[in-house]
């Protein structure tokens, strides 16, 4: 057949196609024969367990519209409907619901690890902003979805979170109005957070795409945070790492699922079962767990606007990481000061979530201030110094080199050269 | 510098884990009873005998002034009522039904695929009638309240003298779990108020006992459906991990990693 592409593939049919739309052939070279790092651990599942529970939210979600109804009046009603009367609703709705808090879960772990082994740098910029362009969505779905219910909760939330937007100095009062479709959260908000809702998450799906596109440019980063030298460091992506990472999906639904069938609503708010009712405020307005050190962030600032802008950026400072760490070293494994560190911010950030459960009282006004200036602190003054001051441990010269010195003492490099691709 | 990160690190942790506790009481309520439930737990199924007492007693008692807009009669089948007695449940109360060909509104006997009647046909309308108290809606009461079925348990059993010198306002009672401890709703039970037909005595905390777990079943009719094959899909989820353990290990035998 004349073209420009020549299919490899011996199964007529596969070849059929692949002489067309070369999807096989490009499914093969990213997923299949794909060189990928052979020393990754466990951290390196959370972009599968990411990507696999985007396709299960949407799946479920996609179920949960066919019976709810985005309005104030029956909105409310509808999702006990699909508790109660739809076939197996209760368990589409406990796996979207709790599924919500593993993607967090699971997408801060998948951070987390990004931050531990340097996995911004270079070339891996764009990688890592891309990511960060995921969360913010993410979040914004989230938001968008837990007021869906149009519990008490699902209202007050909306209510505080829109209005943040009114400390921006003259736009602000407009741009709250713009949002709600009106003077307060009511039907027209409840419809087009419907709408986003069911929209935002093919957004993710296109920037996902990206994401994973930049990955297979730039290659994995691994633990060793070392680049790949030569075939010797890597193994093809199947049947080594569908097969690790079919381990991590396993053990990942297993929680979920423990979740969904024994505690449903462990992580749910009792206000949320209480229809939303503009004329009683709730005592005491609390976003959902993820959402919580962005809160207290925002209430450690005494000043609206002040806090609305130490929220945002507490996100968007993430942008800014691959330039604002100094260090040439990846991995944490080869910065004993940066790997004390990371532990100190993860635990600041964790304190500050804490923070943002409990009423800006007494002692935990201070100690959310404390933890907010040092979150700050560690980004801003503390990744560029750590580049001038820290004395990182020796590199080792390459993964596999690394890895068979592991076993017994120094190995000569020749050893190391042996290819690794089976069959 | 590291020792310092160290007690830093420490310090925070036991700020932490040393405030929570101590912001959680507030003065003047008792810690909520601590009932056994057979709902609760991991396994924990559902009483059915208790939770039908505990419908006779939401029928006759709470169904007088509170709604349950969520439930159908038809849903009593979750409790272990027969067909023939829903039918004859559902017959006993006159609900709204639609139009006649006059255009007016009727009312007749309800079906077992009525909604549960409310006892007023809107809430200005219960405002008006209950001393401008609205009792809130059932369905979902034990999932809408922090401590769910043992607060709901302590509400209904909470009715004690008020402390020397506490003033309790005409049309108020005073309950020592009801945040604020005034209550616009008066001890609803008291010894005997109902006849179980299965010999139960009716004690206060025996109705108490039997309406929050009917309550219970209102909120969460899946629950017993949910754990049993949580039992299954669980299992079948820590199997499969194991055995795609096995075969990792079996893939990656020959490579140095």
């Amino acid at each position: 057949m004349a073209g420009l592409h020549k299919s490899q593939f011996q199964n007529p049919l596969l070849n059929w196609i692949d002489s067309r739309l070369p999807i096989p052939s490009l499914m093969y070279k990213e997923y299949a024969a794909f060189p990928t790092p052979k020393n990754f651990n466990y951290f390196w599942n959370f972009g599968a367990l990411a990507m696999v529970t985007l396709v299960i939210m949407m799946a479920t979600g996609i179920f949960l519209a066919m019976n709810y109804q985005p309005n104030t009046a029956l909105a409310f009603g509808s999702v006990q409907h699909i508790m109660r009367d739809v076939n197996y609703g209760w368990l589409i709705r406990y796996v979207h619901q709790n599924g919500a808090s593993m993607f967090f879960i699971v997408t801060f772990i998948h951070i987390f690890r990004g931050m531990y082994y340097g996995s911004y740098k270079a070339p891996r910029e764009l990688l890592w902003i891309l990511g960060v362009v995921i969360l913010l969505l993410m979040m914004a779905t989230a938001f968008m979805g837990y007021v869906l219910p149009w519990g008490q909760m699902s209202y007050w939330g909306a209510t505080v979170i829109t209005n943040l937007f009114s400390a921006f100095p003259v736009v602000g009062h407009s741009i709250v109005t713009w949002l709600w479709g009106g003077f307060s959260v009511s039907n027209p908000t409840l419809n087009r957070f419907f709408s986003l809702h069911y929209l935002l998450p093919f957004v993710i799906v296109a920037v996902v795409f990206l994401h994973v596109w930049a990955l297979h440019i730039t290659g994995s980063n691994n633990p060793l945070g070392i680049d790949v030298k030569g075939p010797q460091d890597t193994v093809p992506f199947h049947p080594y790492y569908t097969i690790k990472d079919s381990v991590g999906i396993c053990a990942f639904l297993a929680v979920w699922a423990f979740l969904v069938f024994f505690t449903p609503n462990l992580l749910a708010d009792p206000n949320n079962f209480i229809h939303a009712n503009p004329l009683q405020t709730p005592n005491d307005i609390v976003p959902e767990w993820y959402f919580l050190p962005f809160y207290a962030i925002l209430r450690s600032v005494p000043n609206k606007l002040g806090g609305v802008c130490a929220m945002f950026g507490s996100i968007l400072v993430l942008f800014f990481l691959p330039w604002l760490d100094t260090c040439k070293v990846r991995s944490a494994r080869f910065r004993p000061m940066y790997r004390m560190l990371i532990w100190v911010w993860v635990l600041a950030t964790v304190v500050l979530g804490v923070v943002g459960a409990h009423k800006p009282l007494g002692f935990w006004v201070p100690l959310g201030r404390l933890c907010t200036i040092y979150y700050f602190f560690h980004f801003l003054v503390l990744m560029p110094l750590l580049g001038v001051i820290e004395k990182t441990r020796p590199l080792p010269d390459s993964i596999s080199q690394a890895v068979l010195g592991k076993g017994g003492g120094p190995v000569p490099s020749g050893a190391a050269a042996k290819p690794m691709e089976k069959a | 510098m590291m020792r310092a990160l160290r007690s830093l690190l420490a310090a925070l942790l036991f700020a932490v884990v040393a405030a929570g506790p101590a912001l959680a009481q507030d003065a003047g309520t008792p810690p909520l009873p601590n009932e056994q439930w057979s709902f609760s737990g991991l396994f924990g199924g559902l009483n059915l005998a208790a939770a039908q007492r505990g419908f006779w007693v939401y029928y006759n008692v709470c169904s007088n002034c509170h709604s349950m807009h969520q439930l159908h009669y038809r849903d009593l089948a979750g409790i272990g009522l027969t067909p023939k007695q829903i039918k004859a449940i559902a017959a006993s109360v006159t609900v709204p039904k639609g139009l006649n060909s006059q255009g007016e509104p009727v009312t007749g006997p309800a079906t077992p695929a009525s909604q549960f009647k409310s006892p007023f046909p809107n809430d200005v309308a219960a405002r008006a009638a209950l001393n401008g108290a609205l009792p809130p809606d059932l369905s979902l009461i034990v999932n809408a309240r922090e401590g769910g079925p043992n607060y709901v348990y302590g509400i209904l059993t909470g009715f004690v003298k008020p402390p020397a010198g506490f003033k309790v306002p005409a049309g108020k009672y005073y309950n020592e779990y009801f945040p604020g401890h005034l209550i616009a709703m008066p001890p609803p039970l008291h010894d005997g108020l109902v006849t179980y037909a299965d010999g139960t005595k009716a004690t206060i905390p025996q109705m108490a006992h039997d309406v929050v777990t009917f309550l219970y079943w209102t909120a969460n009719p899946e629950a017993v459906e949910r754990k049993q094959m949580g039992v299954r899909v669980v299992l079948f989820l820590v199997l499969l991990t194991g055995l795609t353990y096995a075969l990792k290990r079996k893939v990656w035998a020959d490579v140095h990693h």
